[in-house]
């Protein structure tokens, strides 16, 4: 060690200008995509698993399911929607169980950063991946399965905002259930099951209107049924509108369910979340 | 409010459930002071010093840090404190330098990373994954982020546990060289040769109470103390006595003796004798 010394800054000293908060958000998502980038798990998991699913169920299933569309064009659809559920939603719900008990988060109210540039860093991270795995998995379903790209303006901007209104209602939940893992281990016990049970009530792996009515109905309270059918609007032929159970691929209510998630997903990160452990006090 | 006193905490408690953890603490510690707060696990030290550094709200008490109360931390607070908790090893993913960087980016008056990461050792590991580093060289870390701020008050939990000799003495140099910056630190430890080499006062704490706060060779009285003289006779027993004036004694049993006293020793109570009689756990 060296015997450098500093001069104790007084109280009274003027301090440098305070870091620009929109510069902090950015710099707080780049560290967050590295160590997503480096964290072989993550990326596995996040990335892969969407993919190893689309190879395996369309090489399984050939059939069409109605309407002149392949049961392929329908579970990719809901893919896409899964994978934006699982970077946002699983990926937080697991990460940030396990980085409040190594006191990461700790660590970082205990600095002068703004509370929201943590979560701003959370959000970019989501997002920036999000695109990435979404361009990923569309690029596999183009060059694997013959998947349609949206041929109007339109339907990309309906892929829009069904993908930015899905991710954020997702992002909010999973910051929100993050905070019913006691322990670092548990926040993939609590996330997990739920994601999967979304998955097969939602439609993704099974034709949603094949599934029990009650099934339907407990699916269409969460948003990823919502999410998948919107997504059905953008890839799959208008006239497969009629085989949806409202008749219609209700992007009304598609959004207004989502947005109705993005508010409860706020209410609960404002009133749960918590920096430090539960033993922490 | 006393310009010069960097803490100022009066009838200071906090209770979990029924258990008081920190049962009415008043205690001063002055600009540019060490002070070392020592006390057993479950004494009270970790709660005290998170409600110092913001992170637990107290039950009772004023307490005042840098001028401000610690339960309404605002950034400019932030940025003058400096918090290296018990915990290491958060950024497996990140190597030492972007961790260091990091953190920088936070403090409009931040160090610089290069000189920071030179100061607490870790140059050769600037490029290594924080997973890679032994348990010393991450508490290292810990310390570097902790200073990078360039705050006026650091606080160290338990900074050396787990470290070896050659590790401690090193980064007893180290909060050395800060202190002589004019750095205010409080640390806490259970390590009575810690307080003993750093710290200009020592705070006792044991059950949620503050039992003394001392210069680490007056505590308990340890100068006034009786001295203890002990020698052996002819006959080969161990004689002792307990003595005010251990110097007059001696010079009775070299009389006694005819020069050399077979044996002899002089002992003051040592400092851990003193701490262990406050804590209740008198050998």
């Amino acid at each position: 060690m060296t015997t450098t010394t500093k001069p104790a800054t007084p109280v009274t000293a003027t301090r440098g200008r305070s870091p620009r908060a929109g510069a902090l958000a950015l710099r707080q998502g780049r560290l967050e995509i590295t160590q997503f980038l480096r964290s072989r798990e993550s990326v596995v998991f996040t990335m892969g698993f969407p993919i190893i699913m689309i190879l395996i169920f369309a090489s399984i299933f050939h059939g069409t399911i109605g309407g002149g569309v392949r049961f392929t064009q329908y579970f990719i659809t809901g893919m896409i929607a899964t994978g934006l559920m699982t970077v946002s939603f699983q990926n937080l719900g697991i990460w940030i169980p396990i980085e409040r008990d190594r006191g990461v988060l700790k660590r970082y109210r205990g600095t002068p950063m703004p509370k929201w540039v943590w979560f701003a860093g959370k959000v970019i991270m989501v997002v920036a991946i999000g695109i990435a795995e979404t361009a990923l998995l569309l690029a596999v379903a183009v060059a694997l399965f013959d998947l349609d790209l949206p041929g109007t303006a339109a339907k990309w901007f309906t892929f829009g905002w069904v993908a930015v209104l899905g991710v954020t209602a997702c992002t909010l939940c999973g910051i929100a259930i993050s905070s019913l893992a006691r322990t670092a281990r548990s926040g993939s016990a609590v996330v997990t099951p739920v994601a999967l049970v979304l998955q097969f009530i939602s439609g993704v792996f099974f034709v949603f209107t094949d599934l029990p009515t009650w099934m339907q109905q407990v699916a269409a309270l969460f948003p990823l049924k919502w999410m998948c059918q919107g997504l059905r609007s953008v890839f799959l032929p208008e006239s497969f509108g009629a085989q949806e159970p409202g008749d219609s691929f209700e992007l009304g209510r598609v959004a207004l369910v989502l947005a109705l998630w993005c508010v409860i997903g706020v209410v609960l990160c404002l009133t749960t979340f918590r920096w430090t452990t539960k033993r922490d006090g | 409010m006393d310009d010069e006193l960097a803490i100022s905490v009066r009838g200071l408690r906090k209770t979990y459930g029924e258990n008081v953890a920190v049962a009415g603490v008043d205690l001063d510690v002055r600009r540019g002071e060490v002070f070392a707060l020592l006390g057993p696990n479950g004494a009270g030290k970790t709660t005290t010093v998170e409600i110092l550094e913001g992170y637990r709200r107290r039950d009772a008490g004023e307490v005042t840090v840098l001028g401000a109360d610690p339960a309404e931390p605002d950034a400019g607070w932030r940025s003058r404190v400096g918090i290296v908790l018990q915990g290491t090893g958060e950024f497996d993913e990140l190597t030492v330098a972007e961790v260091i960087r990091h953190f920088s980016g936070f403090y409009a008056d931040a160090d610089d990373p290069d000189k920071v990461i030179d100061r607490v050792g870790l140059t050769d590991k600037a490029r290594a994954r924080t997973h890679t580093l032994s348990g010393g060289q991450k508490r290292r870390l810990d310390v570097a982020l902790g200073i990078i701020g360039r705050p006026e008050l650091l606080f160290l939990d338990e900074p050396t546990t787990g470290f070896d000799p050659e590790a401690r003495r090193e980064f007893w140099e180290l909060i050395r060289d800060l202190a002589a910056a004019g750095t205010t630190i409080v640390l806490t430890t259970h390590y009575l040769d810690e307080a003993e080499a750093l710290a200009d006062r020592v705070g006792v704490i044991a059950g949620g109470r503050l039992v003394e706060v001392a210069a680490p060779n007056r505590l308990g009285n340890r100068q006034d103390a009786l001295a203890t003289v002990s020698w052996r006779t002819p006959e080969g027993t161990l004689e002792s006595a307990q003595s005010a004036t251990p110097t007059a004694l001696v010079a009775d049993l070299a009389a006694r003796y005819g020069g050399e006293v077979p044996g002899l020793t002089v002992t003051r109570p040592t400092l851990e004798d003193v701490y262990l009689t406050m804590i209740g756990h008198a050998r």
